[in-house]
């Protein structure tokens, strides 16, 4: 293979300098190419057909090739090629169909050397081969590629491609006759120059269109394509059948791919749509790009290695009119940005923790957990040379594991199947979630749906009950309780907690790292936790946040009431209360206060409506009939913001929905629509499907009650041939057999189908309701104990 | 494994796999059911079974019904619901499957027999252009109609007509389904009302009631198409883009997708929602070409298809609404010959070798195809007040083109935003599922589907007159490619056919059968529709590059 003469400068990669720079063009760029010595630049676009040379400080532009008063279709360029052999030589493709050579050897003002119009469509790329002066292959949309020698008139072989358009051509670096070419239905050719009948080997590369493809530079057979499927592949070639032996998956459409030189694992690539960036990518490690060039404000169009065999330098043109050099030291490092602490938590408040390995052990103040340290980390090192591997990683994933006991997510559970959302007139329903909240030790919200009754019914209503009732033995409940919550609290945050934690290490935990930010969905559940820096301690700050929430709402609450009611009490109980929960803070020193401060912030916030002082001084008189439901409306609303931000969003959503019309003005819809949002999920992710469908039903946001109209296709299986079904619920075309016969009855079911996940018998609601009332063995006789839940 | 708590599931094994329309269906019957007693709207969806015997069953149910209802001792007019008459008309007038087809037709006689009067549909066949006994000789492909009706539940105008090109339909429907049926971020009577909106652009009755028919099946709000004032803002707001996608969709700018993705939180339209309404939109804009292109009459159960009235002799009824049979087919003579001409030019062109033209010459020719007056002024009757009453601003409508340089709108240069590399891209980006691929596919096949025949002679490679007329079509909406000679355009297309293109393109409501006839007069009518095809997909793809373009130009 040494025929191949690679021209080596004798210049070290160290020989050029320069810096990030760029200069306007005049138009959009299609495409751009270097002269084999580095020192010119040519810019090729519908508009633009020009050289510049690569100065110190700045592009100069040179020459420029677009001459004549009304330049022809000719000029316009889909793609340009500078011969590595022949400085004086520029090859371009025509958007007409023409590929056009350019002497730049010419005396005269117009360079054009020689025009071939063989092709009847867009000319999608040019390539000289990389030794042969003259010898010059094009592809073309309308399916042919040619081989021109340029010292005749006309090509000398043509490809046929089956009419599918040629989207890439590019001689290989190792075979001297071997080219291979990319096509628009996403298969990839190889060919031997000697051969115009017949392709060597064609394989499927992508789905829809290869747009380019890239030899590796170092004889390797390695072949890389990207393609509308926004995947870049690497292929081995040296076997019998091309082998993908790598993939990146990209945010876009591959426009370019070019391997970068000296660097025998990366290769940079461009976009055609939507996304501006250069990425190198380290393929041994898709998820993120090495490296990253974001100056391009328009599709970048054409990427080159300034030198084939430096690596630090990149020139690209773009849609933007702009040509710019990128220095690599100056690329952005997506790694360094991207997170490298990953965070989430299990439905029931286990959490998984994912660290750099040195940020964990580094951390001395941490204390050991009980049941000693058992985390494994594996370390995942590389070749220590900072600017050109991947910044060290190595990462440890820990899993927390709560204690049963303290599953603090019972109380969402419990309140979310228990409460009534709608079905009752409204004051019976805040009755029932008032009655519900205390029931599960939650006083605050028990106060708050009781206090919505009170200011949203009728004054009528109103006096049966009595209210005193309700205030005081709600003075009393929440005293003792978050006593109670406290001693546990403190208590178990120093010594009786079961904590496990798992270490586990593979190589893919990197992939965590910058699949962070999807990892907390539900935004308003996590938000403290973020606070706490991921430490299982925080539990207890929430339990404390509890109390605190609980205060300062019942502060609000209550200071309206008790005005008249029960005067002094009131303060007293807050203010008692408000002192302790300092107690347990101090274990967790300055990262428990975070969530602290929020509360107070929050309490803060809903104490400033002063004007709901002032006028319930004006009515004094107990439940002024005058008083509008509106009136409560801002209060309201505050108390929902602090719900949501405070984490408890069922408390939000249900009472947005029992209030309906009450209080949806007030809130706008995208808030609204959050909530039901971050609600549904987190219903969802204890499979509370009912409650989750029941409020996606009685929810007013239009984008969130189409939520039930999607994916609302079941696919089954027939039971007798275990086929899908296609088209009838009950009849298989296969076998033409009733597919849902009822267990029971024998007879085909047409409507409500219910059958056992255990072993797939079932029949009509009714008779299998009745059935496993009176028996627990599956009425079709196999034996299985089937449940109806 | 005997005591695992086994979930138990509860579904509903719905008598179709659409619950959108099971419901739809129920509902539509619930309405019925006041004044009609006639068969359940169940016993009619049975009727798309895919086994024999339950059809049978189905229909053996279907005419009890019918018999139960007709035996009842009330007043001839109410026994038998207008709705349940109209389902068995058409019935009996487009299943593909023959036991339904007689026993639908029996019924409605024996109902005849007992005193009700039952309706008549007015149209002959499928299409007013086309004789119905073209379209059974030449769409003997049985099966699509078969899949159609059993997935649908009706086999529509459109559907018969394309069945001429199975391929295509076969595409057409997947794709249909796929933006009306299947996931996506619009609510599915929205999907409806936007095509409605759409085709009432082109005062496409047709659409328009077909539309809203399925508008109301899906459980839209019927106030709805008593007018625009009665939508949301957030639909309402789309009026412009439609206005410009129908008509000039040259037009649109990245402001216009501003103004829609960015005002208050209540009309806001996300880029996905408005990439799905643009799709439906051009959409529907391309299928009412082809539904006015193609003659369609209305379907039986449509305003204006069916008649109470008995047939008279001398003056039939004829709705204003149905394209005007116009007896366009004139003498045949030397018409052998044009064919030929024809055929030979292709081949000159392919073989031509391309002589160099100067820019100013290409330019010249693709300018004089934008600009060459077409006489398109055939000014039809008000359109129908159903379609009236959806429509703002009627009198906005495609333009001719300046004189050559007098403020000619830009071209679009094929080249620097196409389908294949832009498009494709951003459709598959922002809507889920296949439905850039669909619509990917959709080009495809109608790009590259040829029988290799022309008129009389078979083995015709036809490529170069499919490309001419696609192009000119993009020519007519000002896109141009580089890479092709606009005289070919000229060589290729008879003035007769361009007019036909230029019409059904520009102005579908002003198709004739006068202008369907003079083109392509030795041509098959599979061909015509062909050609149909090939506009239709033509146009669709023009409308969607341009807005497709400017939403790539805001997002940037």
């Amino acid at each position: 293979m040494e025929k191949m003469s690679r021209v080596t400068t004798a210049l070290g990669s160290s020989a050029f300098s320069g810096r990030t720079m760029f200069c306007h063009l005049d138009a959009p760029a299609n495409a751009i190419s270097v002269c084999r010595d580095a020192t010119q630049v040519v810019v090729a676009g519908r508009n633009i057909f020009k050289i510049y040379t690569l100065e110190e400080e700045q592009f100069v532009e040179k020459l420029n090739l677009r001459v004549g008063r009304k330049p022809s279709l000719n000029f316009s360029c889909a793609d340009v090629m500078w011969h590595q052999m022949e400085e004086n030589l520029l090859a371009t493709a025509a958007t007409n169909g023409a590929v056009v050579t350019w002497n730049l050897g010419k005396p005269s003002r117009n360079k054009q050397d020689q025009l071939f119009t063989e092709h009847k469509r867009t000319v999608n790329k040019v390539c000289f081969h990389p030794t042969e002066v003259y010898m010059l292959l094009s592809g073309s949309q309308d399916g042919f590629m040619k081989c021109f020698d340029l010292r005749k008139k006309e090509s000398v072989s043509t490809f046929s491609g089956q009419s599918e358009s040629v989207r890439d051509v590019q001689f290989s670096m190792k075979d001297y006759f071997t080219f291979a070419a990319s096509f628009e239905n996403g298969n990839v050719q190889l060919w031997d120059i000697r051969r115009p009948d017949r392709y060597e080997r064609m394989f499927t590369a992508h789905t829809g269109p290869v747009f380019c493809c890239d030899w590796h530079p170092d004889d390797r057979g390695w072949l890389a394509t990207g393609g509308r499927d926004k995947m870049v592949k690497v292929w081995d070639m040296t076997t019998n059948r091309a082998k993908e032996i790598h993939c990146v998956q990209t945010i876009a459409s591959v426009a370019r791919v070019k391997w970068r030189p000296e660097r025998k694992w990366h290769l940079a690539t461009c976009s055609m749509m939507v996304d501006h960036n250069i990425y190198v990518w380290d393929i041994r490690r898709p998820f993120i790009p090495f490296a990253t060039f974001e100056e391009h404000k328009d599709v970048t169009t054409g990427i080159v290695w300034r030198h084939q065999h430096d690596p630090y330098f990149l020139l690209s043109g773009s849609k933007d009119s702009t040509l710019y050099q990128h220095m690599f030291k100056d690329a952005s490092r997506p790694v360094d940005k991207a997170n490298p602490e990953g965070l989430c938590f299990g439905l029931f408040g286990d959490l998984a923790f994912a660290a750099k390995e040195s940020l964990i052990s580094s951390d001395a103040n941490r204390k050991p957990y009980p049941g000693g340290d058992r985390r494994y980390p594996i370390f995942f090192f590389k070749k220590p040379d900072p600017t050109e591997q991947f910044a060290h990683v190595s990462s440890a994933l820990s899993v927390f594991e709560t204690d049963l006991d303290s599953n603090r997510m019972d109380w969402f559970v419990k309140t979310a199947r228990l409460y009534l959302l709608s079905g009752k007139p409204f004051a019976e329903l805040c009755d029932h979630n008032a009655k519900v909240a205390r029931e599960l030790n939650r006083p605050q919200v028990s106060t708050t749906w009781t206090m919505l009754r009170i200011m949203f019914s009728d004054p009528a209503n109103l006096t049966t009950p009595g209210p005193n009732h309700n205030i005081s033995k709600l003075g009393t409940l929440p005293l003792m309780n978050s006593f109670s919550m406290k001693e546990m609290g403190s208590g178990m945050g120093s010594e009786s907690r079961l904590e496990r934690s798992k270490g586990e290490s593979r190589q893919d935990n990197i992939h965590l790292e910058p699949g962070n930010s999807h990892i907390s969905n539900n935004n308003d559940e996590n938000e403290e936790t973020e606070g706490s820096e991921g430490q299982a301690e925080y539990m207890f700050g929430d339990a404390e946040l509890d109390d605190d929430d609980l205060y300062s709402m019942e502060h609000d609450n209550q200071t309206e009431e008790q005005e008249y009611i029960l005067p002094q009490e009131a303060f007293q109980l807050r203010h008692e209360i408000m002192d302790n929960p300092s107690a347990p803070e101090h274990l967790q020193q300055d990262k428990a206060d975070s969530p602290h401060v929020s509360g107070n912030e929050a309490e803060v916030m809903c104490l400033t409506p002063i004007e709901s002082f002032s006028l319930i001084s004006i009515s004094q008189p107990l439940f002024s009939p005058h008083l509008p439901a509106s009136f409560f409306c801002p209060v309201v609303r505050e108390m929902l913001s602090y719900y949501a931000e405070q984490g408890d969003v069922q408390m939000a959503v249900s009472v947005l929905i029992v209030l309906g019309d009450r209080i949806r003005k007030e809130i706008d819809d995208l808030t609204q629509e959050h909530w039901y949002m971050s609600y549904i999920d987190l219903l969802q992710r204890f499979e509370l499907w009912n409650v989750s469908n029941e409020v996606i039903k009685l929810s007013t946001c239009s984008a969130i009650t189409c939520l039930n109209q999607a994916s609302t296709t079941l696919h089954i299986n027939c039971s007798n041939c275990k086929r899908p079904m296609s088209n009838k619920g009950w009849i298989c075309d296969r076998c033409h057999q009733c597919a849902s016969v009822c267990a029971v009855c024998h007879h085909v079911v047409k409507g409500l189908f219910v059958w056992c996940q255990g072993c797939s018998h079932g029949g009509h609601l009714e008779h299998m309701m009745n059935w496993l009332k009176s028996s627990s063995h599956c009425p079709a006789g196999c034996g299985h104990l089937c449940e109806y839940t | 494994m005997a005591s695992e708590p086994a979930a138990v599931f509860i579904c509903e094994a719905s008598r179709e796999n659409k619950p959108g329309q099971v419901s739809g269906r129920s509902c539509r019957h619930q309405s019925e059911s006041e004044s009609d007693l006639g068969p359940t709207a169940k016993s009619l969806a049975r009727l798309c079974s895919r086994d024999a015997e339950e059809r049978a069953a189905a229909l053996d149910e279907l005419g009890q019904a019918v018999l139960a209802c007709l035996g009842l001792d009330r007043p001839a007019v109410a026994r038998l619901g207008k709705q349940t008459l109209l389902h068995l008309l058409r019935l009996s007038r487009s299943c593909p499957l023959q036991d339904v087809r007689e026993r639908a037709a029996d019924l409605l006689r024996t109902a005849q027999e007992r005193g009700v009067e039952i309706p008549r549909a007015l149209a002959l066949g499928p299409s007013a252009f086309i004789p119905a006994k073209e379209m059974l000789k030449e769409g003997p492909d049985q099966d699509v109609l078969l899949e159609a009706f059993l997935s649908l539940g009706r086999v529509d105008h459109i559907t018969m007509v394309m069945a001429m090109h199975p391929s295509y339909l076969s595409c057409f429907l997947r794709t249909q389904h796929a933006l009306l049926e299947l996931d996506g971020p619009l609510p599915r009577p929205w999907r409806h009302y936007i095509a409605v909106m759409a085709a009432a652009r082109h005062q496409c009755s047709y659409l328009v009631q077909q539309h809203s028919a399925g508008f109301l099946e899906v459980g839209g709000e019927e106030s709805w198409l008593g007018g625009l004032e009665f939508v949301p803002t957030k639909l309402r707001s789309l009026q412009t883009l439609n206005k410009l996608l129908a008509h000039r969709p040259w037009l649109i700018t990245q402001q216009h997708i501003q103004e829609l993705v960015c005002p208050g939180a209540e009309s806001r339209w996300s880029l996905a929602e408005l990439i799905h309404a643009v799709v439906l939109m051009a959409h529907a804009h391309s299928l009412s070409s082809f539904v006015w292109g193609c003659g369609l009459n209305p379907e039986p159960d449509h305003i204006g298809g069916y008649t109470f009235y008995p047939p008279s002799p001398s003056n039939l009824p004829r709705s204003p609404h149905s394209p005007a049979h116009e007896d366009g087919r004139q003498e045949l003579a030397d018409g052998g010959m044009e064919v030929e001409v024809l055929m030979k030019r292709m081949v000159e062109l392919q073989q031509q070798q391309e002589e160099e033209c100067s820019q100013e010459e290409m330019l010249t020719r693709f300018e004089r195809e934008r600009s060459e007056s077409i006489p398109t002024a055939v000014v039809r009757g008000a359109p129908p007040d159903v379609v009236l009453r959806l429509v703002e601003d009627p009198e906005f409508i495609y333009e001719d083109f300046a004189p050559r340089g007098e403020q000619a709108p830009p071209t679009m240069r094929a080249q620097d935003y196409s389908w294949e590399d832009h498009g494709f891209s951003l459709v598959n980006r922002l809507l889920p599922d296949q439905v850039g691929q669909l619509l990917d596919e959709k080009f495809q096949v109608v790009s590259n589907l040829t029988y290799h025949r022309m008129a009389m002679h078979e083995g015709v490679d036809t490529h170069t007159l499919r490309k001419a007329l696609w192009n000119y079509i993009h020519c007519l909406y000002g896109i141009r490619y580089d890479d092709y000679d606009y005289g070919g355009v000229n060589v290729l297309l008879e003035r007769s056919l361009k007019v036909f293109v230029k019409t059904m393109a520009c102005h579908p409501e002003q198709t004739t059968a006068r202008i369907y006839h003079a083109f392509w007069r030795h041509f098959r009518h599979s061909e015509k529709v062909h050609a149909n095809l090939i506009v239709m997909e033509a146009r669709l793809q023009a409308a969607l590059l341009y807005t497709l373009r400017a939403i790539t130009h805001y997002m940037r």
